[in-house]
């Protein structure tokens, strides 16, 4: 028990591995929010009048709205009149290769092992890279569009497709949602847009890199996915932040909308810094996640791995309005040290034979804290929905804390829902069997973590699983007895 | 978590609240010399407490799904029972149950009808105002120093209210295998009335009883029950605590339970709900020594627009406790059922062992059920699980019971009623639970054809 007291001490204290920061001159907006920063922020990015109609609306509602206290998570309140809520790394305004790309930039991006060029080269993946809110680069466009499928940062999307931005924007999370969607939509900086046209199955893995680095910015990133009927996308979002002292703020929205037959699969990797041990500096991520099968047999499905941040607040769900439609949610939120997660999913049964599937593992370690909550709401005309949940947790120590608050609300007789749940720390008989098969105990309980994992991680594209397997040896290995 | 446009809770409930405490002074008038009690400082305290608060509303997630406005609203006077004759208590009274029995009529104690042949030698089976009076030391003890009502802001009501109900003490080593029967009865008096029955049970050290409290009414008519019952479990007591909630179909009943158990003591709830228009049941339990067993069980059969609301709350605040929870509802007609169950594992509850299941039966599509089960844990060596299920009856079921020549009324009554048997079967009194299986098949179409088989 002592040696792994020692793996568990030497692997919990283990320091944020991507902790770094780039030293490149950011175009900041002053302090504070004010209807002013709004109008900056959006002639900054040279926006038309409806755009900034759009914030201002939002930014108004966000004024009458006060902070939810709901989530199971304590944090000293945030003073959002402290905050940045616009930067841009200063460069060039037009880029034609990526050796125009800031040298320092680049650097950047190859510590975290996303080197554009190799990324380009060798795993065909399309990456818009967002560095503190402004594309920086985007790569195989020119394939892209020439199936018509729209993949860009979400300011060009602004100039260039006004008439898509117009009709989805907002169509899923609506700019009075909830308080951190409304200020995200008055203050977002930029995020990507991707269209899939009609039955276009789009042949590669769309990918954005996000990263907060000016310090003390708010980061508000807008994403909007539309596929168009009988279409097919798989989007991953993955990111890394370097170390800060002060809390930073991430409040982004996300939407899909999937037509009649398509099907959109998004995936996320998130490890943004967490803090330190003691649970200073880390960044609070407050995020508004949702999409709606807006079409018969159509697909929407949600996997993600959240390792990182001070603080996780996420819900992505999905409506499932069209019928025979899909709804899937995998999870995987692991939290050590001081972090705290409240993570879950809403599923909302409109259609007929709806159905919908939740796998959520929760890991907690050191003094984390781990929280699922789920909706699963049947309404009436969901004739023969269907769902499925099941919502594990392990606990790694004795100062942690795992919490179900699950919601399960039916009004339609031919519909089934069942629920499952167990808490649990990995046995001890368990670590035993490995030890006495040669292996080290440090060894054991990383093959069963992942093996507790596994459901999810099937889940992920292959680059992602791999990447999320690191993540969380990063995250625990070893924080077992 | 839709969130409703916010009103002033304090402002509207003024008057709602004001009817309560000058029914509060008056009250006080009427206790004669007892106002200078430490009993009494606690029900001002309670009284204020409830003052300050007012009744919960939907903004609160504890009563999320209930909305107690009706109750709220709904004027409601003290007043002099109506009378009841010895036919309508031979009624209520379980066959074949052989027991010391406690009458309340309208929320009095009734001398006439309670009968109590024996008392454990040391131990009490009376009202809990006459317990107060002679100052019998456990009840003086125990009353009021369980039910937490800054917590709660019906507790506080009846706390406030706090004068008379169902006192049971079984002294250590006693094991009482006579069943206690505790008969609340609704007569069909015109007038709205509200009583704050507050009910104490005892149980000293290595000693046994089983408590069965029944809630009825002779007519349909529209009254509040408020009870509060307190249950203490002495080191290694065994308690079984049965309740059958029959009230009227325009009645509000609000009952909440709360069990302190010490070491290696073992209680077990079932409780079944199947009256009230709006019907809120709260079991607190709370494990206060290490090796206490807790099987809290409950079912609950709705119809109309009936509104049956069950929370049940398990604190494991010490290690080497099991609880086991089982907790069903039909739904029939446009009612709508509440499951909340909260689990809490406190820090260093080790080899805590504790499971929940929720099972719902909707037999209409106009029926609607909200649960959330709920785990709160921060001990890491611990098995919790907990399953909820929602959904009508197996299709495959019905069809094997047509395929062997049944009727598809009656294949439907005997799936239903085998659902419910689950959680009936579990009542150890013999008497009771036959009164339960028959009142399951008078709620099902074809009951009568089932009775026989």
């Amino acid at each position: 028990m002592t040696k792994e007291n020692d793996s568990i001490e030497q692997l919990t204290n283990q320091e944020y591995k991507w902790g770094f920061v780039t030293d490149i001159e950011a175009d900041s907006a002053p302090r504070g929010l004010s209807e002013d920063t709004v109008r900056l922020i959006s002639s900054k990015k040279q926006e038309p009048a409806w755009m900034l109609a759009w914030r201002l609306k939002a930014f108004a509602h966000w004024k009458t709205m006060t902070e939810p206290t709901w989530p199971n998570v304590h944090y000293p309140k945030i003073d959002y009149q402290d905050a940045i809520y616009y930067s841009a790394p200063k460069q060039k305004i037009s880029l034609n290769s990526l050796d125009e790309v800031d040298p320092e930039l680049r650097r950047t991006y190859e510590k975290l092992g996303i080197s554009l060029e190799e990324q380009k080269r060798l795993s065909g993946v399309a990456v818009d890279a967002v560095f503190d809110s402004v594309s920086v680069a985007t790569t195989f466009k020119k394939n892209l569009s020439e199936l018509g499928i729209i993949f860009c940062s979400f300011s060009e999307a602004v100039r260039e497709h006004p008439e898509l931005i117009r009709q989805y924007l907002g169509s899923v999370v609506p700019q009075t949602d909830n308080f951190f969607a409304a200020l995200n939509s008055a203050v977002f900086s930029d995020g990507s847009f991707c269209y899939i046209p009609k039955g276009v199955r789009c042949p590669m893995e769309l990918s954005t890199y996000f990263r907060i680095n000016a310090a003390e910015t708010g980061q508000f990133e807008r994403t909007l996915i539309v596929a168009d009927e009988g279409s097919y996308v798989s989007y991953l979002e993955g990111c890394t932040a370097p170390m800060r002292d002060k809390n930073q703020l991430h409040a982004a929205v996300v939407e899909l909308v999937a037509l009649a037959n398509a099907q959109i699969k998004y995936s996320t990797v998130q490890n943004w810094y967490p803090g330190d041990k003691e649970g200073k500096g880390g960044i609070y991520n407050f995020v508004t996640k949702r999409g709606i099968c807006s079409g018969a047999n159509s697909k929407i499905s949600w996997t993600q791995v959240e390792t990182g941040s001070a603080i996780t607040w996420k819900y992505p769900g999905v409506i499932l309005k069209g019928d025979n439609s899909v709804g899937e949610f995998y999870s995987v939120a692991v939290t050590n040290n001081r972090q705290q997660a409240d993570t879950g999913t809403k599923m909302i049964h409109i259609g007929k034979n709806t159905k919908s599937t939740i796998v959520s593992k929760g890991i907690s370690g050191g003094h984390g804290n781990n929280s699922y909550r789920g909706l699963v709401q049947i309404q009436k005309g969901a004739t023969n929905a269907r769902n499925f949940s099941q919502c594990d947790s392990l606990l790694l120590g004795d100062t942690c804390g795992a919490h179900t608050f699950p919601y399960i609300e039916v009004k339609n007789t031919s519909s089934k829902v069942e629920h499952e749940a167990s808490t649990s720390k990995i046995g001890e008989d368990q670590i035993f069997y490995c030890k006495q098969r040669g292996l080290s105990s440090e060894d054991a309980v990383n093959m069963i973590v992942n093996g507790f994992c596994k459901e999810v991680f099937r889940e992920l594209p292959m680059e992602f699983a791999v990447e999320a397997q690191k993540l969380l040896g990063i995250s625990l290995e070893g924080s077992v007895g | 978590m839709v969130e409703k446009a916010a009103k002033p809770a304090g402002e509207r409930q003024g008057a709602q609240i004001e009817q309560y405490l000058s029914a509060f002074r008056s009250f006080e008038r009427g206790l004669n010399g007892e106002s200078a009690s430490p009993i009494h400082a606690v029900r001002k305290e309670a009284i204020a407490h409830f003052a300050s608060t007012g009744f919960p509303t939907t903004h609160d997630e504890e009563w999320r799904f209930t909305d107690v406005q009706p109750i709220a609203r709904a004027p409601y006077a003290a007043g002099t029972p109506g009378t009841v004759s010895a036919a309508d208590i031979a009624r209520w009274t379980f066959a074949g149950l052989d027991a010391n029995r406690l009458v309340f009529v309208d929320g009095e104690f009734s001398e006439r009808f309670s009968t109590v042949r024996s008392v454990p030698s040391g131990g009490a089976i009376m009202s809990l105002a006459r317990a107060l009076t002679s100052g019998d030391a456990a009840a003086l003890r125990h009353t009021a120093r369980h039910a937490r009502y800054d917590q709660d802001a019906f507790t506080a009501l009846n706390t406030g209210f706090l004068r008379d109900g169902a006192f049971v003490h079984i002294p250590d080593g006693v094991s009482w295998d006579e069943p206690i029967y505790v008969l609340y009865l609704a007569t069909g008096r015109t007038v709205p009335f509200v009583a704050h029955p507050r009910n104490l049970f005892v149980a000293g050290r290595n000693s046994r009883c089983f408590v069965v409290e029944r809630y009825a009414a002779l007519a349909e008519n529209s009254y509040f029950t408020n009870a509060v019952t307190e249950v203490v479990l002495a080191e290694g007591a065994v308690v079984e605590h049965d309740k059958v909630q029959e009230e009227s179909l325009n009645a509000f009943h609000v009952g909440s339970a709360h069990v302190s158990m010490a070491a290696k003591s073992n209680y077990t709830s079932n409780s079944f709900a199947m009256g009230g228009a709006i019907v809120r049941n709260n079991i607190t339990s709370v494990m206060e020594g290490q090796g206490v067993e807790c099987t809290l069980n409950g079912l609950s059969l709705s119809t109309g627009r009936q509104h049956i609301d069950n929370h049940t709350t398990i604190d494991h605040a010490t290690a080497h406790c099991n609880s086991h929870e089982l907790y069903k509802s039909i739904l029939d007609g446009s009612s709508r059922g509440v499951f909340n169950g909260k689990i809490f594992v406190r820090k260093d509850a080790q080899k805590t062992d504790a499971k929940q299941t929720n099972k719902t039966l909707l037999l209409s599509d106009l029926a609607t059920i909200d649960t959330k089960p709920q785990l709160e844990i921060f001990a890491d060596d611990v098995k919790c699980t907990h399953g909820a299920t929602v959904g009508y009856l197996d299709a495959e079921a019905v069809f094997y019971l047509r395929s062997r020549g049944i009727g598809i009324e009656l294949a439907r009554d005997i799936l239903t009623y085998a659902f419910a048997s689950d959680v009936t079967g579990r009542v150890k009194i013999e008497p009771v639970r036959a009164a339960l299986d028959r009142l399951i098949l008078k709620q099902l179409h074809e009951g009568r054809r089932l009775e026989g088989l």
